[in-house]
């Protein structure tokens, strides 16, 4: 039974910035509603609550103003439920080790994903494509040093960067079928790929990963007003 | 046992100066060490393979990179005067700002300087500077932190000294008195504090750079 406590979130199922929001909300058993965003005719609701970036997902919390960027506000969620599984660590070294990985994940390994939709040219997937596996290397060696033999970044259990990171793999598997290309594989990120098959399966994250529908739907709108 | 705080930088950068103020803040006694960009040393590399950038803060031999982690590390790790708010949604606000100010304000004044000042290319910047000045109209105080500075603040000293100098090396203006006099009061307040002040370079130097760097030939 899930805790109620006043939340809303704002978001796009599609979005894998609001699923990391909502995977948290899951570990810690929070109840919220969720209302949904059209990205291609964005509500004044959105426009009013995140007027610097407008973008999702935006948690709405009892009656405070609106909360956006989802590193942030998951941050927040895990200061206000700090006893109902502890997303980041209480260690100051290993906070800041993790929202270093946390930063390089959304600056540099996901961005490459969004520029490979953008990119048409043959040559030009293929170097991105060697940009992600290269990032994917990193990844893998980051992993090792946060698992320390066990199934997750946060060691026997789903922590930040399993939610920071996982989130995504609704849209790496899309981008990798797409684009025939393996992002991560057992030659060169064995430790990593079995880590995804974890998060495809754990209760917290299965429900929230979006579909193959909601994705193919979502991509066919980026590519209409994003190209 | 003492502590042992190196922070890998060099001193025009204002990232670099971001750490250093936290430090001051709490009163930490650190060893700066000297980074050359075009020469970086194999400590650097060994303790930034991901980047290869400054800043980079060991503490006791463990590195943080990235110089918004540090600064809240710096905050984690440290008592003493507090950098981030103690209230959870007041921290959550003063993260926001802080990122807002590396996602959006920073790069769009980087295309205004970039562009020469371009028109476009100002507007957009002080488009996203309007969302500062706003903060700082609706707190009403000093600094973003309030009465004291916050991580909002420490986060924005870019604006604080560095956008000055390329405004005048470049003969541009990005940050006019008439449309941001909230923001053009707090850059003298901000650079007028001792623990900001006492790391600052020459504004002469960042001058010199910045002609050198994207000056007309």
């Amino acid at each position: 039974m899930g805790k109620s406590s006043e939340i809303k979130l704002l978001g796009t199922a599609a979005s894998p910035f609001v699923n990391r929001v909502q995977f948290v909300l899951n570990l810690k058993s929070i109840e919220y509603e969720f209302i949904e965003e059209n990205l291609f005719c964005k509500s004044e609701l959105l426009l009013t609550s995140n007027p610097a970036y407008t973008k999702v997902p935006v948690l709405f919390h009892e009656n405070k103003p609106p909360l956006a960027e989802s590193l942030i506000i998951i941050e927040y969620l895990d200061e206000i439920y700090p006893n109902i599984h502890p997303i980041l660590p209480s260690d100051p070294f290993e906070r800041a080790y993790n929202r270093f990985w946390a930063n390089y994940i959304d600056t540099k390994f996901f961005p490459l994903f969004m520029e490979m939709r953008r990119t048409h040219s043959k040559e030009g997937k293929e170097a991105i494509k060697k940009q992600i596996i290269e990032a994917s290397q990193l990844l893998e060696e980051a992993f090792v040093k946060f698992s320390n033999g066990k199934a997750y970044f946060g060691g026997d259990n789903v922590r930040y960067l399993d939610v920071v990171l996982g989130c995504f793999l609704g849209w790496i598997k899309f981008s990798e079928k797409r684009n025939e290309f393996k992002a991560f594989d057992e030659v060169r990120t064995p430790k990593l790929l079995e880590w995804t098959k974890r998060i495809w399966t754990h209760e917290a994250f299965k429900d929230a990963i979006p579909n193959t529908e909601t994705l193919v739907n979502f991509y066919m709108m980026l590519q209409k007003y994003k190209p | 046992m003492a502590d042992e705080v190196k922070l890998y930088g060099f001193p025009g950068s204002p990232y670099v100066s971001r750490v250093t103020t936290a430090l001051n803040l709490k009163g930490i006694k650190y060893e700066f060490v000297a980074e050359d960009l075009s020469n970086k040393s194999a400590d650097l590399l060994k303790y930034n393979p991901v980047h290869k950038k400054v800043p980079v803060l060991v503490h006791n031999g463990k590195p943080i990179s990235e110089s918004l982690v540090i600064v809240e590390y710096i905050d984690d790790a440290w008592k003493g005067v507090p950098i981030l708010p103690q209230d959870t949604y007041e921290k959550a606000q003063a993260r926001f700002w802080a990122k807002f100010i590396d996602d959006k304000c920073t790069p769009a004044i980087f295309k205004a300087i970039t562009n020469h000042g371009e028109e476009q290319a100002v507007a957009e910047a002080q488009e996203q500077l309007q969302f500062l000045e706003n903060e700082l109209n609706v707190k009403g105080k000093k600094f973003f932190g309030g009465d004291n500075i916050n991580l909002v603040d420490i986060a924005a000293t870019f604006i604080a000294y560095w956008l000055g100098a390329a405004e005048e090396a470049l003969g541009i203006k990005v940050l006019s008195k008439d449309k941001f006099p909230k923001i053009t009061e707090w850059c003298g307040n901000y650079i007028n504090c001792q623990v900001v002040k006492d790391d600052l370079v020459p504004r002469e130097a960042i001058v010199a750079f910045f002609r050198k760097r994207f000056g007309n030939a």
